[in-house]
Parts: C-alpha cells; sequence; structure tokens
C-alpha cells in the first residue's frame, strides 16, 4: 500500500518536472537552459500560479544565479516543484474577484469610473504602471458610456482561463 | 471602506486592490504568451516559404542545366530564365514604347504628362485612393522615365541632413497602400524640405503594390534628390512570382502586363543598393554579413543582378571554372557537419507588465530552431540543389546583357555581397552563419556590427526585412534599427507600423502608427484572439498537410499499435516533424478538440478532426491529396509560370506536364491516372484546359475567405470581408 501511495506521489512529481520543463523551455532562448530573471513571473503564470509581485521577487531571490539576471534550470525546478505541490499560488475564485470590485464600488452601482479605477490600481496594493493602466482602460471601458462593468469583465477574462 | 455584506467576509480595499491587480496580470502575462508563439507560427510560416521559393527556383535553375534543350519540360519553364531577349538599348525603346497605345475616351482616371510635376505626382496620390487605375501608356511612360533616372545613380546613394531638417525613413510597404497614405497624412508628402528613404520591398503580399510603387517613382521623379530607394528583397521577379506582386499587375494590366513586368524587371536591378546619411547612418534592406565590404558594392555592376537569387551571368564557361565553383560553395555549406539553423525570430517587447525592478527595456531575444541534426540526408540533398544552383547556367538560354564580362571570381564576390545585403537578419550571438530560415544571406551579430561599423566609421545601421510588433526594434546595443512600415502585416491588429526621422544630430525619432480603423479600437488581448484563431487555423492546416510524417512519427511511440500516445509524446513527434519550436504541449488543448482518454490522445481521431473538407475526393489518392496540401504554393507557382499567356488557363497538356515537374521536384511517384483524377475533379468544360484558380479552389487550397497568398497578406482577410466574419466562429 505504501508502496502504490509513493509510486503515485512520484508519478505525480514526474509529471510536475514535465510540465515545469515545458514552461521553462518557450523562454530558454539559447537553449542552455537558463532564462532571463524578468521572464519568472510569466512561467509562474502559465502554471496556473496567481502570485502577487512580492511573491515573484520573494521566490526570484531564492532562484536567481547571484544577481547575473537568470535563472537555471537546476534551481528552478526544486522551487517550483515546491510550489506547484503546495498550491502555493492558487487561483482567485470568481466570487472573490467580484467581492474586490464589489468593494471598490462604493455605491454599488455595478460599474467603475475610468477615475474610480485608476485611483485605485495606481495607489494601492502593488500599484500599475501607467501602461498597464492605461492597457485595462483601453480594453474594458464600455465606450459609449465610459465606465467598466466589472462583471462583464470578470466574464471576459475568466472565459479565456485555462481549463 | 464599506463592508460587503454580513455572510461574506471583510475586504479591505487594499486587499481587494492587490486582488485585482495580482489576477489582472496574470491574464496580462497569458495573452503575452499566446500572443508570442502566435506570431512565431506566422513568422515561421512566412520565412519557410520563402526557403520554398529559392528551392523552387534552384530546382527549375537545376532542372534548365539537366535538361536538354528539346525536352517540354525546360520549354515550360525556360522563358523565366530568359531575362533578356534583346541586348540593345534601341530595341528596349521599341519593345517598351508607349506611344502607340491609345487611351480610351472612357478612361476616367489621371492623365500625365512628362516632365512630372508635383501636383501630378499628388494628384496620382489621390487618384489611388479613390480606387482609380493608371492606364498603361502612363504607366509605361513613367517607367520609362524611371528607369532612364535609376541608371544614373550610384550603387550607394549619399545624403546629407544639412540642406533639410530631417531624413524621414520608411521600412517594408508590402503593397499596403492604406499605410502610405497614412505615412504621408502623418508626416507630408516628399518634397525639397521633406526627404524621403524607402528602404525595399514595396511591392508583394499586399494588393496595391504596383500603386505603391507608382506613387514612390513619381515623387523621385519630381524631386530626384530628396526621394531615395533602396532595393529589397521583394524586388525581385523570381519572388514576386510566389508572392503576388506579378499576379498583381497581369490581373491589373491584362493586355500590356507582360512588358510592364519586363520594364519592372529592369527598374529593380537598376535601384539602387543602400544610401548613406551624413557618412555615419547605413540604410539598406537586409543587412551585413562579415564579408561586406562597401568598396566592393561601390563598384559592382548592380544591374547584372536581376535577380539576387541569381550567380551573375558569365559570357565564358570553363570547365575549370566549374570546378572553382564547386569547392567554393563546398566550404561556404560546409562549415560545421551539423546545420543550425537559427531564426533570427526576435520576440516584441512584452505587453505585460513593467515593474520598477524590471524597469529596463527588454533586448530582443531569439530563437533558436535546431535542424533535425540527424537528417543528414536532407542536408547533403540540400547541398545538391543549392552547389546545382551556382553551377554555369547553359549559355544557350543566357545572353548577357552589360557589355562589360564579368570574371568568374569576381562575379562570385559581388553576387555575394549583394544576397546578403538584402537577405540577412541581425541575431543576438556573435559571428556570421548562413541563413537556412529564409535560404539567402546569412544570420549576423554584434561583433559583426561592431567591426562593420568601425571600419567604416559609421554609427548606425537601419535596416528593415523582418516584421516587429511594434514597428520597429533595435538591437546589438542600439547600433542596428529595424524598421518595418507595414502595419497589420500577418493579420489585424498583429503589428504597427512605424517610420524614422533623422536630423542633424541623426538621433532616431521613431513614429507608430496602425492603419485601419478596426484596429484602433481593439486592444492588445482583442487582437491577440483574432491573430491567435488565424493563426491556428494555419497551424492546423500545416499539420493536416503533414499527416503521414507525423503518422510515422506517432506510430514509433506507439509501439503496440494502440492507436494513442500519450500527451508528452505527441507533442515531441510533432515537433520532430514540424521543426518549429512550439510549445505543443501548451497549443495541445487548441490543436486537439477530439476527447482524450487519461491523457492520452487518440491519433487517427485527431486527423480525421484535422482534415481539411473539400470536394468528394475518395477517388484521389490521398498522399496526393496531402502533397497538394503541403505545396500549394509552389503548385501555385508553377502554374503561373506554365501560364504563359497569363489567361489564368492552362492546357490539359501543360498541365500533365506541370505535374510530371512537380513529381520529380517531390521524388515522388504521380501517375497519369492520378492527375486524369485531379482534372475530373475540376469542371473543365473548357475544351480541355483548366482553370487555375478553380483548381486551387476546388481542393481547398485557397479558402476564399482568408486567401492565402492571394494578392494579398498570405493571412489577412480583405476588409470588407472583416465585419462579416466578426461573428464567424469558423475564423
Amino acid at each position: 500500500m505504501a508502496e502504490d501511495i509513493e509510486s503515485e506521489e512520484n508519478e505525480n512529481i514526474l509529471v510536475i518536472h514535465r510540465k515545469i520543463t515545458a514552461a521553462f523551455e518557450p523562454f530558454d532562448y539559447e537553449s542552455k537552459n537558463t532564462v532571463d530573471v524578468r521572464e519568472i513571473g510569466t512561467i509562474m503564470y502559465s502554471l496556473d500560479c496567481f502570485p502577487t509581485q512580492a511573491d515573484i521577487r520573494e521566490f526570484i531571490a531564492e532562484v536567481e544565479e547571484n544577481s547575473s539576471g537568470t535563472v537555471h534550470l537546476d534551481r528552478f525546478m526544486p522551487a517550483m516543484t515546491k510550489v506547484l505541490l503546495e498550491n502555493k499560488f492558487p487561483p482567485i475564485p470568481r466570487s472573490k474577484i467580484f467581492q474586490a470590485f464589489k468593494v471598490l464600488d462604493k455605491e454599488q452601482k455595478g460599474f467603475l469610473e475610468p477615475e474610480e479605477l485608476t485611483k485605485f490600481m495606481m495607489e494601492e496594493g502593488e500599484p500599475f504602471t501607467q501602461e498597464e493602466m492605461d492597457e485595462m482602460l483601453t480594453a474594458h471601458t464600455n465606450r459609449k458610456e465610459n465606465v467598466i462593468y466589472y462583471d462583464k469583465l470578470i466574464n471576459k477574462l475568466t472565459a479565456d482561463a485555462p481549463k | 471602506m464599506s463592508h460587503s455584506g454580513s455572510a461574506a467576509p471583510y475586504i479591505s480595499a487594499i486587499k481587494a486592490a492587490v486582488l485585482i491587480q495580482r489576477w489582472y496580470r496574470q491574464y496580462v502575462a497569458r495573452t503575452e504568451m499566446r500572443r508570442r508563439y502566435t506570431w512565431h507560427i506566422f513568422q515561421s510560416i512566412e520565412y519557410s516559404g520563402e526557403q520554398a521559393q529559392i528551392k523552387l527556383y534552384n530546382f527549375l535553375g537545376y532542372l534548365m542545366d539537366n535538361f536538354t534543350p528539346s525536352s517540354t519540360e525546360r520549354n515550360l519553364i525556360s522563358h523565366i530564365f530568359r531575362e533578356n531577349d534583346v541586348c540593345w538599348d534601341s530595341e528596349w525603346e521599341r519593345y517598351f514604347c508607349y506611344k502607340n497605345i491609345e487611351v480610351p475616351e472612357v478612361y476616367s482616371g489621371p492623365h500625365l504628362t512628362f516632365p512630372l510635376t508635383v501636383e501630378q505626382a499628388v494628384g496620382l496620390l489621390e487618384a489611388f485612393r479613390n480606387k482609380k487605375q493608371l492606364h498603361s501608356r502612363y504607366v509605361l511612360q513613367l517607367l520609362l522615365e524611371t528607369w532612364k533616372l535609376l541608371r544614373m545613380l550610384p550603387n550607394i546613394n549619399r545624403i546629407s541632413t544639412c540642406h533639410s531638417k530631417e531624413v524621414t525613413i520608411c521600412g517594408d510597404l508590402h503593397g499596403q497602400l492604406e499605410d502610405l497614405l497614412l505615412i504621408f497624412y502623418k508626416n507630408g508628402t516628399p518634397s525639397l524640405e521633406k526627404p524621403y528613404v524607402f528602404n525595399g520591398d514595396f511591392v508583394d503580399r499586399g494588393k496595391d503594390s504596383i500603386e505603391i510603387l507608382l506613387i514612390l517613382f513619381s515623387f523621385m521623379l519630381v524631386y530626384p534628390r530628396d526621394v531615395y530607394l533602396n532595393r529589397g528583397n521583394h524586388e525581385d521577379h523570381i519572388i514576386n512570382l510566389r508572392y503576388g506582386f506579378t499576379k498583381e499587375v497581369l490581373t491589373k494590366y491584362k493586355i500590356h502586363g507582360k512588358r510592364i513586368l519586363k520594364l519592372l524587371q529592369k527598374i529593380f536591378s537598376w535601384l539602387p543598393l543602400a544610401t548613406i546619411i551624413d557618412q555615419k547612418v547605413l540604410v539598406l534592406h537586409g543587412g551585413i554579413s562579415d564579408t561586406t565590404d562597401l568598396s566592393i558594392l561601390t563598384k559592382v555592376n548592380r544591374h547584372n543582378y536581376v535577380s539576387a537569387l541569381r550567380p551573375p551571368k558569365r559570357r565564358n564557361h570553363s570547365s575549370a571554372g566549374m570546378s572553382i565553383d564547386i569547392e567554393i560553395d563546398d566550404d561556404l555549406w560546409s562549415t560545421s557537419k551539423i546545420y543550425q539553423r537559427r531564426a533570427s525570430l526576435t520576440y516584441p517587447k512584452p505587453l505585460g507588465p513593467r515593474e520598477c525592478f524590471h524597469n529596463r527595456s527588454l533586448q530582443d531575444f531569439s530563437t533558436r530552431i535546431k535542424a533535425n541534426m540527424e537528417n543528414e540526408l536532407e542536408n547533403s540533398k540540400r547541398r545538391e540543389v543549392i552547389l546545382a544552383a551556382t553551377l554555369h547556367r547553359s549559355q544557350q538560354d543566357i545572353l548577357s546583357v552589360s557589355t562589360d564580362s564579368v570574371s568568374s571570381d569576381n562575379a562570385k564576390d559581388e553576387w555575394r555581397q549583394i544576397l546578403d545585403l538584402l537577405w540577412s537578419d541581425p541575431m543576438n550571438q556573435d559571428g556570421c552563419v548562413p541563413n537556412e530560415v529564409r535560404g539567402g544571406g546569412c544570420y549576423w551579430g554584434p561583433d559583426v556590427t561592431e567591426d562593420f561599423l568601425n571600419r567604416h566609421n559609421m554609427q548606425l545601421i537601419i535596416r528593415s526585412h523582418e516584421c516587429k510588433q511594434e514597428g520597429y526594434e533595435f538591437c546589438h546595443n542600439r547600433k542596428v534599427l529595424t524598421l518595418f512600415s507595414a502595419s497589420n502585416y500577418y493579420d489585424v491588429g498583429s503589428n504597427r507600423g512605424a517610420y524614422v526621422k533623422l536630423g542633424p544630430d541623426l538621433v532616431p525619432y521613431v513614429v507608430q502608427y496602425q492603419a485601419s480603423s478596426m484596429t484602433r479600437e481593439l486592444t492588445a488581448r482583442q487582437s491577440v484572439g483574432r491573430t491567435e484563431r488565424s493563426a491556428l487555423k494555419v497551424l492546423r492546416e500545416q499539420l493536416f498537410a503533414h499527416k503521414s510524417d507525423l503518422l510515422c512519427a506517432f506510430k514509433k511511440f506507439d509501439t503496440k499499435n494502440t492507436g494513442l500516445v500519450c500527451l508528452i509524446d505527441w507533442a515531441s513527434a510533432v515537433e520532430s516533424v514540424m521543426h518549429l519550436n512550439l510549445p505543443w504541449r501548451m497549443l495541445r488543448c487548441q490543436l486537439v478538440t477530439c476527447k482524450t482518454s487519461d491523457g492520452m490522445i487518440n491519433y487517427y481521431d485527431w486527423f480525421n478532426e484535422l482534415a481539411i473538407k473539400g470536394p468528394n475526393t475518395d477517388h484521389i489518392d490521398q498522399s496526393l491529396l496531402e502533397t497538394l496540401y503541403r505545396h500549394r504554393s509552389t503548385l501555385e507557382t508553377i502554374f503561373r509560370i506554365v501560364d504563359t499567356d497569363n489567361s489564368g488557363f492552362i492546357s490539359m497538356e501543360d498541365f500533365r506536364q506541370t505535374w510530371k515537374l512537380l513529381s520529380v521536384y517531390l521524388k515522388m511517384e504521380i501517375t497519369d491516372e492520378d492527375i486524369s483524377n485531379l482534372a475530373e475533379t475540376i469542371d473543365s468544360n473548357h475544351d480541355g484546359s483548366i482553370d487555375i484558380d478553380e483548381f486551387m479552389e476546388a481542393f481547398r487550397l485557397t479558402d476564399k475567405k482568408s486567401r492565402l497568398e492571394r494578392g494579398r497578406s498570405m493571412f489577412m482577410h480583405t476588409t470588407s470581408d472583416l465585419t462579416k466574419l466578426e461573428s464567424d466562429p469558423n475564423v
């Protein structure tokens, strides 16, 4: 019995390793098993993790090759495996995001004005850069009414989510 | 801060913000991933198309050398090698004479009188904007004047910024008139105060190539010291055969199209090769190599190179000369036993979040596609073809135009210099290697740039040739700038276009734009979705076209013949056949929609899913069908070559001969019965002739909606179709 469990675990780890390698490879441009440190966030996201910026920085500090700006697979693999096994940065359930928007929508209008959203996104938490803010607004502001319907936004983005 | 309800947990505004930011950033990063591989798909297919064209051309050249003069196959294709039927200028003038072409009363387009005035040039712009077509009489006249002017220009133009404030430099336009109009709108038309340099690739893919040429030439005639044109790799009649320009001209000018094309061949060969600004900035289309030498380039007879793909014509040929060539080529192509194909597929700057932590701009990355290194056979086959191409052409067919004879050694050098100039791409790694992805020129590294600039005492290279998402990209420590001016090149919303302004300080100032109001409303995410769907569609077709090879590859993993493979094996097998270096596992859910049991993929089911549904093709051999799909553009190119009077029809006999040609090229067996079966599928009731378009469409080789490689960009829909496609789930 114990054996079965163990071999199942091993298989699980094997699958995880393959997943990590598959996510790592597209960024390994010179085929040296290294990636630029600035891509770590994207790689983690592509593995269906939802770390905060602080989480990403912490992770990088662990795996970066002494401030060379690169990360080698040898160090990335064990660290990322741990993250996946522990499910450290799970996806955010829709309901939670919805609530988050509702918190910002003080008057419960069902939508947010661009100025409101901008204020929160650029001043609170882990602020957006101007570029990020512009992209979000351009993509999701209702053109006629110049507001952001967040329930629509949530639906759009989660429809895109991996299965 | 408000409480969001008694039952739900309390979230502070700060926490809410973090949550949203985290969630949104993840989404943006995923979008970025999708955009990258979508781009990669388009680019690999584009470059392999260029490579295929070169291979085809080399093959045809090989045939020319090896078939007897009387053979039918040779006669079929010899005319594309017969570049100069007549020698003397006076004869040319007679051939291109426009004087007896009458302009009918009903003609509503512009009338030109020479010498051209700026009002006429601007009038031409307006006319084209209003979809008018210039009459062939005026076209020929304009082209003749252009030819006369170009013949007086040096190989390398030298201009300075001191007389005027700024020079404007534009990259590839590829027949996209909308973009040229947009540039002139934003920046003003060329004038004494507003000089322009156009950096090649004016034609092919877009649908208004001839109009772009006419506009550029007319402004050049009006302002000969303020409009400069550099030759691009698409200013080449061999490339034009595949990529749409030849077809465009013959369609728009049914009677005089051939003459116009002939004249353009000469004009292209007379286009200058490069432009130098203030002796410090080099502007050319492709790039450089470690052997690029401007002093050689200044002296070549550039008009001898009607197509950069052909080595120079020689008067005398000796067997001694032949063996020298072979040795040289052996050296060139076999510097290492194992080839490494490097794609300079640079990824544009990601659209994702820029942290202050990450605020240096991301340098370009390049991906390397590793060739199937075990496949020596393929490599030596390739070498053979390349060797064959550089063998002396048979003398009967080639008449040398220039009275200066070209010595064989110099000629080789010169040819390579020009090839490199027009076809090369930059790469990240140091060194210089052959550009095998495209099939011409090389990949050159930052060390080569450094060395070149130092040797020539220059500071910047501006080149084009590669599509960039932002319309431009710096590399090699900002010493090389790639500039691309055809926006929405791969698909609506795929990329911006850009032009550069250079003042006396020689600091490049980039201006970006994107044509079509449709795209302005699309954001990055939306355009990714649309582009991605196109790319995946194309990818699926490519996969289907390689069915037999994929089947073999799967069977290797599926030793027990269960019809199933696991995901990892599926991905390895697909990569080993396709060589596109894509994240297949990630793409799996988009490419394989048939059900999988416990992570195993039933590949037979998958092939059924991929199968392109055509008319009843049961009577046609499956592998033949596959060949059709895989080589459709080669097939169409050969058809067009064979269709010498450009009627759009070829005789049954020529149709047969085309297939025979193709069977030799592809080294596969195609029987007479096969060919008859193919012909049957088309309702050919035109006295035994085949309608080429009908044939291509009958086999779904072109989809009426997305006209692959048909006058328009390979992957684009026409704008009028676009609105219909909005709600079409199949697009």
